[in-house]
This record gives C-alpha cells, sequence and structure tokens, in this order.
C-alpha cells in the first residue's frame, strides 16, 4: 500500500510538472503577425457639437520635418487610430526563411527573419534588438505580496487615447511585413 | 522621434496657430535631440564635434535631468551606450511636459497631448474624465485596460513580442518569464515617462520600483500575458 501511494505521488508530480513545463513554453506570439500598418495618420472626425473646437494632427518626423495638422473649426474630433488592417490567416507564403529589412526602433534598429514552413509561419527570429533594453537584469523571484496579478483581457469600452510602447513595435512589423512580402513574392 | 503625435483640445478658444506652435516645439526638439538625423546637437556631441562649453541650455538641462534620474533608479535609467549618448529615454516626457505647459499658459486646461503613446491628460473632455486605454502588447488593436484619468501623465515602455529569444545572462538554461511592456501613471508625464523607462529595465522588479514611488501606480505585462498591478491602480480604473 505504501509503494502504490509512492507511485501515485510520483506520476502526480510527473503529471503535474508535464502541465507546468507546457504552460511555461507558451509562446507569446501576436494573434495577427501579418498586421499590415500605416502609422502615424491621425483622422478628424466630426461630429454636430457647436462650440468646440479642436486639432488633431500628426507628425512624423523622421519622414520629413513639416507636421500637418488639420483642424475642424465646428466639430469634436477623438480618432486617433493608427490604421490598421488585420488581414486574416488565409495567406500562404512560400516556405523558406525570410529576413527582414532593418527598421529603426528608435532605441535602436530591429530586423527580424520570418520562418515559413508549410505554407505558415513557423518562427520569427530577431536578428537584431536595441541593446540597452536586452541589458542583463538580476531577477528578483520573490514576488511583492501586495501585488495582485491578473491575465490581461481585452476591454470593448471606448477610449480617448491609447498608451502603449510604439517604438520598437513599429519597427518590428515593418521589418516583418518586409520578410513577409518577400515570402509571398 | 519618428512617432505620431495627436493633440487634442476641447477649450473652444484654441485656434491653429496655437497647435502649429506646438508642433513646431515637437520638430524643433527632433533636430535637437534625434540620434539619427545627423546634423542633430546630440550627433553632433556624439562624433565630437562639440565642448561642453557650447551646449544649448536644452541639451545642458537634458542631461542634468538624465544624471539625477540615473541616481533616483539605482542606475537603470542610463543615457550612455557604447560610448555614445541617447537621451531619448528622458526627451519624450520632457517635451510633452513642455508642449502641455505651452497649452496651460495660453490658457487651455482641456486637452491631451499624446507622443507615440505617452500621453499627458489635463482637465475634462465633455465634463468626463478622459478615457485612457493601455494597449494590448500582442494585439495592437486591443486594449487591456481602460482609465479615467485628469491632469496625469501615463507612458509605456516596452515592445511587443519580446521574451520568446531572449534568456537570462546569468541562468541560460531558463527562458526568462521576461516583461513585455509596462505603464506608469504618475502626476505628470515627465516622471512618469522616465520611471516608466527605467522600471521596464528592471525587468521582472521593475512593478516594485513603481509601487515604492509616492503618487505613481504601474500595470506590467509579461510574457505569459499575465499583467501585474500595483496596489494603487484600481482607483483610476473604469468600470463600465
Amino acid at each position: 500500500m505504501k509503494k502504490f501511494t509512492v507511485a501515485i505521488l510520483i506520476i502526480g508530480a510527473f503529471i503535474f510538472y508535464s502541465l507546468l513545463y507546457n504552460h511555461s513554453n507558451a509562446v507569446a506570439l501576436p494573434n495577427n503577425p501579418t498586421v499590415s500598418n500605416s502609422s502615424s495618420s491621425s483622422s478628424t472626425r466630426s461630429s454636430a457639437n457647436g462650440n468646440a473646437q479642436d486639432s488633431n494632427g500628426s507628425n512624423d518626423s523622421s519622414d520629413s520635418n513639416d507636421s500637418n495638422s488639420s483642424s475642424d473649426s465646428n466639430g469634436s474630433s477623438n480618432s486617433n487610430s493608427s490604421s490598421n488592417s488585420n488581414s486574416s490567416s488565409n495567406i500562404t507564403y512560400k516556405d523558406g526563411s525570410y529576413t527582414g529589412s532593418v527598421a529603426d526602433a528608435q532605441w535602436g534598429n530591429i530586423q527580424v527573419k520570418a520562418i515559413i514552413q508549410g505554407g505558415k509561419i513557423k518562427d520569427v527570429q530577431f536578428l537584431q534588438f536595441p541593446n540597452e533594453r536586452n541589458r542583463s537584469v538580476r531577477i528578483n523571484e520573490s514576488a511583492d505580496p501586495q501585488l495582485t496579478q491578473e491575465a490581461i483581457q481585452a476591454q470593448s469600452a471606448q477610449v480617448d487615447v491609447v498608451s502603449g510602447a510604439t517604438d520598437s513595435s513599429e519597427a518590428f512589423i515593418q521589418s516583418l511585413s518586409d520578410a513577409l512580402a518577400q515570402a509571398k513574392a | 522621434m519618428g512617432m505620431p503625435i495627436t493633440i487634442e483640445v476641447i477649450d473652444a478658444a484654441i485656434t491653429q496657430d496655437e497647435i502649429d506652435r506646438v508642433f513646431a516645439y515637437f520638430v524643433s526638439v527632433d533636430e535637437r535631440f534625434s540620434t539619427y538625423k545627423s546634423t542633430s546637437e546630440i550627433s553632433k556631441i556624439n562624433r565630437g564635434e562639440l565642448s561642453p562649453a557650447d551646449y544649448s541650455e536644452d541639451m545642458q538641462t537634458i542631461l542634468a535631468l538624465s544624471k539625477q534620474t540615473k541616481e533616483e533608479t539605482e542606475g537603470y535609467f542610463d543615457i550612455q551606450h557604447d560610448g555614445q549618448c541617447d537621451p531619448s529615454g528622458i526627451v519624450k516626457g520632457w517635451a510633452i511636459q513642455n508642449a502641455a505647459n505651452m497649452l496651460k499658459a495660453g490658457g487651455f486646461r482641456n486637452f491631451y497631448v499624446d507622443a507615440g503613446g505617452d500621453v499627458q491628460v489635463s482637465g475634462y473632455k465633455d465634463g468626463n474624465l478622459w478615457k485612457v486605454g493601455i494597449r494590448n502588447p500582442f494585439n495592437r488593436s486591443e486594449n487591456v485596460k481602460v482609465l479615467a484619468l485628469t491632469n496625469r501623465g501615463i507612458a509605456t515602455s516596452g515592445t511587443a513580442i519580446r521574451g520568446q529569444h531572449i534568456y537570462d545572462p546569468h541562468n541560460h538554461d531558463m527562458q526568462l518569464l521576461d516583461i513585455v511592456s509596462i505603464t506608469v501613471i504618475g502626476p505628470n508625464i515627465y516622471d512618469a515617462d522616465r520611471f516608466a523607462t527605467a522600471a521596464f529595465a528592471m525587468g521582472k522588479k521593475g512593478i516594485q520600483f513603481i509601487e515604492k514611488l509616492a503618487g505613481f501606480e504601474g500595470y506590467m505585462i509579461d510574457a505569459q500575458a499575465r499583467a501585474t498591478l500595483t496596489s494603487g491602480l484600481e482607483r483610476y480604473v473604469l468600470h463600465k
């Protein structure tokens, strides 16, 4: 009976370990790695609101020095959505590995390699990444008990403005788009 | 800086000239501080073409603020990399702050200034707090949190998709449970931005650094799509 209990415990521990191991290897790929992106565009939307005057402009000074801004003397504008179109995953690519262009990520350069197998993106590897962000960091394993954790969850509420790290992700998408354009050709 | 800048002013008295003046300010900051422009002052400094006595007032301010921030963040905030000076981690928040101050000096109270996802919100929009989303780093079209803010700065440091090929240099066998982004909310965008930058460089313990800072809250997302919240973040969260 004792042996049996020990055996069960060992098998249990093994299953637990397997589950844990699987979980820790979950790869955090974005849902839409084939986002085609046009950054730095902002649109002005008017609504019938007589007494507010807004301006909403965009300026991408890496391309040119002039800023373009538009003003709507009779409206209230609140849109700052970069116009992303999420293409569906029906596109198939030619097998092989494709190196994307070097993209400027403000903090340094980003360059990725897309590996296509069976017509699908198998892996995306970083060939270049801003160095200062990879600096060695000693990890403090002890979690502060005051801090709560949650799984991130998409929110449906309308927002006025969005905070996010755009710098490197723009560059990532630029480099990946370039790699995938080659894979399509 | 190579990033989209959006300004929305609610106050009825705003004119196109005022807005143009603020955009022109951002352009001038970029001309001076962009390490990607060979003619910028920072590029000249990095090529050794300028002596400290010839630095502009703004450059001296930024260098002094960078030094101060380095001291306040246990050295994690550092503008020197491989012998080159890149102060972009502090210039953005500082420039947004100055732009907001320009609008305030013009008598405007209700507006936001957004440069590449770092935002200063001031006053109200149609009587409501500003609704600010935190973008999902794994899916750019989604927000994972919606905050209601006024007179605050909110900055996010991080990247989309980081972590899959990054390993702990001290422990090569173990894949780092890495941090994808950290969003910091503070009394102004200058402080929120510089502390977000430093906290991101700290890795997992960055959120604890923010927790200890009075007046600041943070929302950290790791590569497993888990978020860690500082204890006071909840009061900003908009519940529908």
